[in-house]
């Protein structure tokens, strides 16, 4: 890290734009491939999630990304990521990344927690003897001390987030990349994770925050983006993006907007 | 600020750029996937104790298994060749032979649904997806050991010669990690494309069994059926295990050059086709 001056970015994303095709069938077979030979069926989409989007996140800025739900905010933060590759246009990412995505974290619900923490770390490129350091601190923080050794189909869904939130944070992350997720647990475990979260943007961490708790971005970060059907809107300070895009939306800055409840 | 220890990856540089169907580069992808080795065993041993490897029914069945079989392959084999042609050292053979194929076969069922069935961790973290088939070629590694101690006392009763031509063994084993780790991926990556992957392997597997010199000695094979020896990739690899284990001889020169062909062919095609892939994994899922 002393290695990077601070003009340097953490994150430069550069004219990005990603492509996918997705089956229509849940469970492609080779039996309804052969069935389908000669009948011109679609099967596959193709889902344009992000056009040509470009910004930059310098070391130490908390980036807020908004927008409706299809925008393409967890595209760009699996991009972001190395998880999905862009279609053209560059990616490019300095420092260890620490991610809690949409879709629950990597989680094997047959599996034990403390099973399920070793084998995210280690697939993550931990050591085990990072790991060890941090797996106190990673149940520690979740508070899950008694349940690390049942399999997690037998946790609440709040557990479930209490640990996934947990693992993210303590992993010592330079970029930690967050989509939607801080709304897990009950109130008090909320308020922790909003202290932890203030606490790693005071630590100079480059955090990339996805969210539709329009307060919590106003709060949190320094600068926004906001992304419509794939495209960059608006790249600016906080404020600025929340007003244009309740604006666009027309519903208004109230509480129910400003956060989530 | 915690005093937080550098190291190599605290700060590294990520450049992703368009490959979806090419390959990645492929010096760091390797570099990458030789660092989170430890992912891969940690995985295999979680899978083992899923299975209940780490208790002493759970091994002593893992064992007795292809133990039964061998005496069922055996008995069939005895039924239909009549008696006398057999004796304790083609029991020998067989039950090597066995325990060697069900490594491969292992290695094969147990990383077929590996992608398909890590979904949610290829969702959330990137990491070279090959670690998911190899952690199951690597259960199957470890659930052959225990068979190999079992082998012992048989090759003693059946008093087979014990020498150095045992060392052949080593390069041998190789070969079918070799081999089993490349149709582990081709497999798991098929099965992305095709769900049903899984559901034709116990046929595929059965046939393959049967063209395998395992419930027969390679040279018992007919003069006109002799291209199947070829054709199978497990043709010279078991021919080569049979000739060290039974007889107590070097491997013919076809037979071990069959078997390190086929071996790193598969490994070659099975591992450019998954890596190629594996970028799309995470929206085919």
């Amino acid at each position: 890290m002393s290695s990077l001056s601070g003009s340097e970015p953490r994150i430069r994303v550069e004219d990005v734009s990603v492509t996918y095709r997705t089956s229509l069938e849940s469970a492609p077979t080779f039996k309804s491939t052969v069935l389908r030979l000669g009948r011109r069926e679609k099967v596959v989409r193709e889902v344009e999630a992000l056009k040509g989007v470009s910004f930059e996140v310098p070391e130490g800025q908390v980036l807020g990304v908004v927008g409706a739900n299809g925008a393409g905010k967890s595209t760009l933060m699996r991009t972001v990521a190395g998880i999905l590759p862009p279609n053209s246009g560059r990616v490019e990412v300095h420092g260890r990344v620490s991610t809690l995505l949409a879709l629950g974290v990597g989680f094997n619900r047959k599996m034990t927690g403390r099973q399920n923490v070793v084998l995210g770390g280690l697939a993550a490129g931990l050591t085990r003897d990072q790991l060890a350091d941090k797996y106190e601190e990673i149940v520690a923080f979740a508070e899950l001390e008694e349940f690390m050794d049942l399999p997690m189909r037998t946790y609440s869904s709040g557990m479930y987030g209490r640990l996934g939130f947990s693992v993210a944070v303590n992993m010592d992350p330079d970029i930690l990349l967050i989509d939607e997720a801080l709304s897990v647990g009950d109130a008090r475990f909320r308020r922790k994770s909003t202290n932890k979260m203030k606490e790693l943007c005071g630590q100079a961490r480059t955090i990339v925050l996805v969210s539709h708790a329009l307060g919590t971005v106003r709060d949190l970060c320094d600068q926004a983006i906001w992304l419509d059907h794939g495209e960059l809107r608006m790249w600016d300070e906080p404020d600025a993006v929340i007003d244009a895009y309740t604006d666009f939306l027309e519903v208004g800055q109230d509480a129910v907007t400003l956060e989530d409840v | 600020m915690p005093p937080r220890e550098e190291n190599e990856f605290t700060s590294e540089r990520h450049v992703y750029e368009p490959h979806k169907i090419g390959l990645p580069p492929l010096r760091p992808y390797v570099r990458e996937l030789w660092r989170r080795r430890e992912f891969a065993r940690e995985m295999a041993r979680t899978n083992l104790r899923a299975q209940h490897f780490n208790t002493a029914f759970g091994q002593v069945w893992l064992v007795l298994n292809p133990l039964l079989l061998a005496c069922v392959y055996f008995l069939l084999v005895y039924i239909l060749r009549g008696a006398g042609s057999r004796g304790t050292d083609f029991f020998a053979h067989l039950l090597a032979g066995l325990f060697a194929y069900y490594f491969i076969s292992d290695s094969i069922r147990l990383s077929v649904k590996s992608v398909t069935g890590g979904g949610r961790l290829i969702l959330n973290t990137a990491f070279p997806r090959a670690l998911l088939p190899l952690a199951g070629v690597i259960t199957a590694f470890m659930r052959f050991l225990p068979t190999l101690v079992i082998y012992i006392p048989v090759h003693i009763v059946a008093k087979l010669p014990v020498d150095q031509h045992l060392l052949w063994l080593i390069p041998l084993i190789l070969l079918m990690f070799v081999m089993a780790a490349g149709a582990g991926m081709l497999v798991s990556a098929l099965q992305v494309y095709f769900r049903d992957v899984k559901n034709f392997l116990p046929y595929f597997l059965r046939v393959w069994l049967y063209a395998s010199p395992v419930l027969y000695y390679a040279d018992e094979v007919p003069e006109g059926l002799h291209w199947i020896l070829y054709v199978n990739p497990l043709g010279g690899l078991l021919t080569a295990w049979s000739d060290v284990l039974i007889q107590g001889a070097s491997p013919e020169p076809w037979a071990i050059g069959m078997a390190a062909a086929w071996a790193f062919g598969i490994f070659i095609a099975g591992g450019l086709f998954f890596v190629s892939r594996e970028r799309e994994f995470a929206v085919r899922l």
